[in-house]
């Protein structure tokens, strides 16, 4: 159904929902590549004041993709509890955001309201909220997940260790691992991106994980982010799996295009749970996403890229992750094209994957073809650590070379717990501080004994 | 506290390990490090494309040259917008359409910046000169320049100019220690309505890379494989190493 506002003096008309949500959304280069986008600023706020003043419960019966063409719509309503949603089930989109800003609202009752809220409402309300109301409603919620730690707890900042090589070379991946723990990362998971897709290379990589952190009893958990039905193989051949990685999307048609449907995760989740290797917990999935995937498969059905992101968080929520990422400059300046764009969506991403429930980090991240740089990625971090991001990506230098784009670094982890007062899931700052990697104030040490033994062990030692 | 030039780590990666701290913090040696390779990737992406010399650089080979136009007119219109890098003005259209022979050709060569006009200048020449003598038995349509294009207006050329395939050479997305890397893009029959799964890639061209001379003899490998098999794209598997993941897909 159409609708019309006279708000702003003029008329403004937008034709359907996808219509108002995509012309309600702050500027971004891939809703004007998508022929999404308003088209002039005044545009922009009449639809968020039409989007504003729309029920909530309008987004359980105007399905962006219907019902019977897409099997994450089918998801997000058929797993709708109604009973959550009581709470705010007579509120606008407006009055939502302000309910969310409420001193009374409450990390319990966001927690109660998660499973209440879709997708499609998370999107609305963060498009009428500022960038301060996206970090403080955010740092309201509180997602605790767990495998051999215990991550998103209150005053806490956990981070990937990324020890990417560009031939996978196994020496080459453990030195930056070792450099990584070094420097007090690698709680959240030690994840390594394969440059070749192979059952053999990604065992091979399980395997060196798993012997560092058995042989050092590192309270951590490891992952290769190799395709789904890759792991799956690698499990089917014994390898040491401790999460299973995949790439999702918001639509069907998009999941189709990575190669996945919700009936392969619901697989792979079930392989990596019946291998046991959680100690503290059974969080056994990790997932990534980013703005603009389901555009660049041809696969967004008419629908902001901000919107689809957010539908992607509900094929995640169905799995219960340990971890998700947005990786949110890492697809390129045709879909956010300057630091500006990938801060907004950095957190609205957080934003609402928290609100969803779910363990949100973010790979603060830019192409060298965006109009972006490392003092933009400071100002995402330092925005994600006030809102209470769970993890942050740790690579060499920033420098991934594998995938060639820049991320946040190992000294960076270290300047935002500095800075925040954060640190580590406590089992690992238990570990560090007993290794005499951190001191009792979390500051950093020299020379550990224990990495000093480690290179010898893995062979890195020069002479 | 400063750099430590001899961490045991360095020996076994190029990632930036071993940097030293400043309290948890980078120390400035690495910062600067740092700021250079960030300085020059982007002076690369931002490096005006001269087609005039490039043009007197390839003008040895002996072959006539053409220099067409995308719907892209600038760099930051280039960057968000790859729909209309891979289109060609109608006048470009018209200008390859009279070039058309009866016979057709067997090969036409697209050169372009894309993301980087430093590997254009510098990677094309010497891979152009070492390619041509290795496809003598090709008729070979004229060079065409097309600045600001996209991997998959090598469709839209090779149709126009009536070749039955096309080689796309364009500048890559430069990386923090490559913002000189120039990529080939081989199809055979080019027509719209083909994707990537119909393409083969040859990467990461660049002296400290793949070498150009080395280079031309996997392309033309590819390109007279091609020829033999009738197909490009996945059923045409390069003898060599499969690419990496990251190195595919990036300028399409």
């Amino acid at each position: 159904m159409p609708w019309t506002t006279r708000f702003t003096g003029k008329s403004h008309t937008f034709a359907d929902l996808r219509e108002l949500m995509a012309k309600a959304t702050p500027h971004r280069s891939g809703d004007v590549l998508a022929g999404l986008a308003a088209e002039s600023a005044e545009e922009r706020v009449a639809a968020q004041a039409i989007l504003a003043d729309l029920p909530l419960a309008h987004f359980l019966e105007d399905l962006l993709i219907p019902y019977e063409e897409d099997e994450v719509t089918r998801l997000i309503i058929d797993r709708h509890d109604a009973d959550a949603f009581a709470s705010v089930s007579s509120l606008s989109v407006g009055e939502f955001r302000d309910w969310l800003l409420d001193y009374e609202t409450d990390s319990a009752m966001l927690a109660a309201l998660a499973p209440g809220i879709t997708p499609e409402m998370a999107a609305a309300v963060s498009k009428l909220m500022a960038n301060q109301d996206l970090i403080l409603v955010a740092s309201k919620c509180k997602v605790v997940t767990k495998f051999r730690n215990t991550i998103g707890l209150p005053g806490r900042l956990s981070v990937r260790l990324q020890p990417n090589h560009p031939t996978d070379d196994l020496k080459g991946i453990a030195a930056s691992m070792l450099d990584g723990l070094l420097f007090g990362c690698g709680d959240a998971v030690i994840g390594i991106n394969p440059a070749t897709d192979q059952v053999s290379t990604t065992t091979a990589m399980l395997q060196l994980m798993d012997e560092l952190i058995s042989r050092y009893e590192i309270p951590t958990q490891s992952c290769v982010l190799a395709h789904v039905t890759t792991q799956l193989q690698a499990i089917a051949k014994g390898a040491p799996v401790d999460l299973v990685f995949q790439s999702i999307a918001g639509t069907q048609a998009a999941n189709e295009s990575f190669g996945i449907d919700l009936a392969m995760l619901r697989e792979a989740r079930e392989a990596a749970l019946s291998l046991k290797r959680g100690t503290v917990g059974d969080n056994v999935m990790y997932f990534e996403t980013g703005q603009g995937s389901a555009l660049s498969a041809n696969a967004h059905h008419g629908i902001d890229q901000q919107t689809l992101e957010a539908r992607a968080y509900a094929v995640a929520r169905e799995f219960k992750p340990l971890l998700v990422n947005t990786v949110v400059g890492f697809i390129g300046p045709e879909y956010l094209y300057d630091g500006k764009q990938i801060i907004r969506a950095g957190l609205e991403d957080h934003f609402c994957g928290k609100l969803l429930g779910l363990p949100m980090g973010c790979d603060a991240c830019y192409t060298n073809h965006a109009e972006a740089d490392q003092d933009d990625m400071d100002n995402l971090l330092t925005l994600l650590g006030v809102a209470g991001c769970n993890y942050i990506m740790g690579v060499p230098g920033a420098d991934d070379i594998m995938l060639g784009y820049q991320s946040s670094s190992f000294h960076d982890a270290q300047y935002l717990r500095q800075a925040l007062s954060k640190k580590p899931a406590p089992e690992f700052e238990r570990w560090l501080e007993t290794h005499g990697i951190n001191d009792e104030h979390g500051r950093l040490c020299e020379n550990p004994a224990v990495l000093l033994d480690a290179v010898r062990n893995l062979g890195l030692s020069n002479a | 506290m400063s750099e430590l030039p001899s961490h045991p780590l360095k020996h076994w990666t190029s990632a930036r390990v071993g940097l030293g701290r400043a309290g948890g913090s980078l120390p400035w040696p690495a910062a600067r490090d740092f700021r250079l390779a960030h300085a020059r990737a982007r002076d690369a992406v931002h490096q005006p494309f001269d087609a005039v010399l490039l043009q007197h650089d390839l003008e040895p080979l002996g072959l006539p040259i053409l220099k067409i136009e995308t719907e892209v007119h600038d760099r930051a219109t280039y960057l968000q917008r790859p729909d209309w890098g891979r289109k060609i003005s109608s006048e470009s259209q018209a200008l390859l359409s009279e070039q058309q022979t009866n016979q057709g050709f067997d090969l036409v060569i697209i050169l372009s910046d894309g993301l980087s006009a430093a590997a254009a200048q510098l990677q094309i020449p010497p891979l152009l000169t070492a390619l041509l003598p290795l496809l003598g038995s090709w008729s070979l349509a004229p060079l065409v320049i097309a600045p600001f294009a996209r991997v998959a207006v090598q469709d839209a050329i090779g149709q126009a100019i009536g070749a039955s395939n096309a080689l796309m050479l364009l500048g890559e997305r430069p990386g923090l220690s490559s913002p000189d890397s120039l990529g080939a893009y081989l199809v055979r029959d080019p027509k719209s309505g083909n994707t990537d799964a119909n393409r083969n890639c040859v990467s990461n061209i660049r002296p400290a890379g793949l070498e150009p001379a080395a280079a031309a003899h996997r392309i033309s490998w590819l390109l007279h494989e091609s020829r033999r098999i009738g197909t490009t794209g996945v059923g045409l598997k390069d003898d060599s190493d499969s690419l990496p993941i990251a190195d595919q897909g990036r300028v399409m």
